[in-house]
């Protein structure tokens, strides 16, 4: 199989609230970041691939919004629906089909602009579960409970990854939330949905992220030093939550492990140096964790509260700050993509990590993490 | 090339306006067998699955997820596209770039659409910028209507030429069991029938469908053990060129133009109204089925009205378009780009039956929607280079 390389990335900031600019203004600005981070123009990009969702959105054909302003025009194009993650994934095999050379890949997202409990409630079955008021939080919350449940992980090891997350961000200039917290603060934060405390969940934020992905006879061809997709994965639980053991996420750990085998890793503990995973809410990081082999299961908070996940530690996650600290929905794959990408470059700036060759990016689609996709991204081919 | 991508099976729902007879899984589900005991294949063989349909014409999000009842995307990759009414059409160039690749030797496409449970023109208005053009143009009809009012004005074109298209279509799906709408019409009652929006007449558009397709494609290294005759793809191509309506050139399709000119370079075509054996267009109204095959460089600017009346694309004719009726005879709108993609394929593998054109080598399939966009696929029964 050929292999294909991401040879730029452009982010804008996370905000709360981009009230000056549209859909088309986000994407406008992180693609042209993207394609002056590759020392590219837009000529140079062959086809693009948008990634938007119509509910978030509040706009049927949402991909109709940015296309334009994706450098769309007059070229190939197509749209994926969920997180940006899946948009790269899709833009990837578009180049190793051969069809195309290089493929511009955005996602975009505007938290301000929609009412997430309403949006998320409408990924509900719309007979047996949208009536009960369920949403992604209340969703999550059984989620957590269950994990910790099943692990004895507490609510403090819950609030720690809160405290490391907002502490990361404060060396990450595009991040929406970087707090200086205790996890007191987090347990004393407003409980949201037991066991969450506001602190405990992502803000639902605007942003827009874009990353550009290469074939690898023309990877070499432009500025930066390619960064290989050596493995990628993708896999969907049931729906149902009832249907699953909430508790634990077999899909993740079915596509941590095909992504691994791509990516010809043995053992993922040793061989990774750098996690972005998809922690809309701190029990995640942990499960998330464990599932992907990356801690044993039931460690992963004893392992938190040793260090191992601080950016200097063993194994550092989201040493960009994570979703805790700047949530654009859509996009979120792709900023994970996007921060991997800079760790292993070298180029991240106050959130460098010491030694990352190989980095795992992470995104998450349907409720309570029922579908994840995941990257093994690497200096080497 | 690193994988060559052929069609190995189909399977269609049947389509009504309503089918309250079925959830949306089930609908999904009635398609997805048909394909997997057309291709004599199981669930347990398919390697990853591409679904799209339009959000807010069932009000559900993250379909992609929830469908997986019916789609049987349990424990498998599944990722969602979604591009309004080029869908299906996007879904199934996903699926060739998905086997392309060489990550996955055979994937399930599926585009459905349950209609009956929107409001599909006030779902469609909200798809428009919100301050510029969603008060001017509401739903689809209306951009349509302004289009073909383009392309009379240039050519002195009548709404008459247009009724013989939807005569055409509505004549052809009498042979197609899967279409909606059956009932043969004559040009008068076509023109007699109510105005929707200047010059288009009621019977000059199509309906609005439940229902769903589902089809599988191989890479080479099992395609021929599936199949004894793949329909293999030879090209794909998409614009979705505008954001704003204003931006387009009313009159002619750019983005069908630009599309099929890379199409026929890509396969080296030089003149496609005699190479091509058969064309399922997504034609959902009967002035699309003027303009837009001027714009596929079949015949000249203007000379699409002469083209048709002389029965051309009739069945029988020198390259017969939408033998299965086309969309004016069923529309589940996230389906729709893949019925044509179905269709063009069982031409290919002639299997067809009562609608299928004689000795069907290259066969033409597209998807329309959005603000005027196109995708398009090349089918053929010849392994590519």
């Amino acid at each position: 199989m050929d292999r294909a390389a991401i040879i730029g990335v452009g982010m804008t900031k996370i905000e709360k609230n981009k009230v000056r600019e549209t859909f088309a203004d986000m994407a406008w600005e992180a693609v042209n970041k993207a394609l002056n981070d590759a020392g590219m123009t837009i000529a140079d990009i062959d086809n693009v691939v948008t990634t938007s969702s119509d509910f978030w959105d509040g706009r049927t054909i949402s991909c109709m919004a940015v296309g334009d302003a994706s450098g769309a025009a007059h070229k190939n194009v197509s749209c994926v629906e969920g997180d940006g993650a899946y948009g790269a994934l899709y833009g990837m095999t578009r180049c190793l089909s051969g069809s195309y050379k290089t493929t511009l890949v955005t996602g975009h997202s505007k938290g301000s602009e929609g009412v997430s409990s309403l949006i998320t409630n409408a990924a509900f079955d719309p007979i047996y579960e949208r009536a009960l008021g369920l949403d992604m939080v209340t969703a999550c919350a059984l989620q957590a409970r269950a994990y910790m449940h099943r692990t004895g992980t507490t609510e403090e090891q819950l609030a720690l990854v809160s405290v490391k997350n907002h502490g990361n961000a404060l060396k990450n200039p595009l991040t929406q939330l970087p707090l200086k917290i205790t996890v007191q603060d987090v347990l004393a934060s407003e409980p949201i949905a037991d066991p969450l405390h506001k602190l405990d969940c992502s803000p639902v934020s605007d942003g827009c992220a874009a990353v550009i992905i290469a074939h690898e006879s023309v990877a070499t061809r432009f500025r930066q030093r390619p960064v290989w997709i050596r493995g990628v994965s993708f896999c969907a639980d049931s729906f149902f939550l009832g249907d699953r053991n909430l508790s634990r996420a077999r899909a993740l750990a079915a596509a941590a492990k095909k992504a691994y085998a791509m990516a010809d890793i043995n053992d993922p503990k040793k061989e990774i140096d750098v996690v972005e995973l998809h922690d809309a809410f701190t029990y995640q990081e942990l499960l998330w964790l464990e599932e992907m082999g990356l801690a044993e299961a039931a460690t992963a908070g004893k392992l938190l509260e040793k260090g191992d996940f601080d950016r200097n530690g063993r194994l550092p996650v989201n040493a960009s700050g994570g979703l805790l600290s700047g949530h654009p929905v859509i996009a979120a794959g792709l900023y994970s993509l996007a921060a991997v990408v800079r760790q292993i470059r070298g180029d991240a700036g106050g959130f460098q990590v010491k030694k990352a060759k190989t980095g795992l990016a992470h995104g998450v689609n349907g409720l309570a993490g029922q579908s994840h996709c995941v990257f093994i991204l690497d200096r080497d081919k | 090339m690193a994988k060559r991508v052929a069609i190995v099976g189909t399977g269609q729902t049947f389509h009504t306006s309503h089918r309250p007879d079925v959830n949306g899984q089930e609908l999904i589900n009635e398609a997805v067998i048909r394909a997997l005991n057309d291709a004599d294949l199981q669930m347990k063989d398919i390697d990853a699955i591409v679904i799209g349909n339009m959000d807010h014409f069932e009000g559900i999000n993250y379909v992609d997820c929830w469908s997986v009842d019916g789609s049987g995307g349990t424990m498998k990759p599944i990722i969602k596209l979604t591009t309004g009414g080029t869908t299906g059409c996007t879904v199934a160039i996903g699926g060739y770039h998905l086997v392309g690749s060489g990550m996955f030797d055979r994937v399930l496409i599926i585009g459905w659409e349950k209609n009956s449970e929107s409001d599909t023109t006030g779902a469609i208005t909200t798809a428009f910028d919100p301050i510029w053009d969603r008060l001017v143009f509401a739903g689809a009809i209306s951009g349509l209507a302004a289009e073909a009012q383009a392309y009379m004005a240039r050519y002195g074109a009548t709404d008459r030429d247009a009724a013989r298209v939807s005569v055409r279509d509505r004549k052809h799906a009498l042979n197609n069991p899967h279409a909606h709408l059956r009932r043969e019409v004559t040009l008068e009652q076509v023109l007699a029938s109510p105005i929707l929006a200047d010059p288009i007449h009621l019977l000059d558009v199509c309906p609005r469908s439940d229902g769903a397709c589902a089809v599988i494609m191989a890479s080479e290294d099992v395609a021929e053990k599936i199949c004894p005759q793949p329909d293999w793809i030879l090209g794909t191509a998409a614009r979705h060129s505008y954001s704003y309506l204003g931006d387009a050139d009313y009159g002619r399709l750019t983005s069908m133009r630009e599309g099929s000119q890379e199409l026929w370079k890509k396969a080296g075509i030089r003149e496609p109204r005699k190479e091509l054996d058969v064309i399922e267009l997504y034609q959902p109204y009967s002035f699309g089925g003027l303009i837009w095959i001027e714009d596929m460089g079949l015949v000249g600017p203007g000379e699409a009205p002469r083209y048709i009346w002389d029965g051309n694309t009739d069945m029988g004719g020198e390259l017969p378009i939408n033998p299965s009726g086309g969309v004016i005879s069923c529309n589940p709108i996230g389906a729709t780009g893949l019925i044509r993609c179905a269709e063009a394929a069982l031409q290919v593998m002639g299997k067809a039956e009562y609608r299928q054109v004689p000795d069907v080598k290259l066969a033409f399939s597209s998807g329309f929607g959005g603000c005027w966009w196109t995708d398009m696929i090349l089918h053929g029964r010849k392994k590519p280079h």
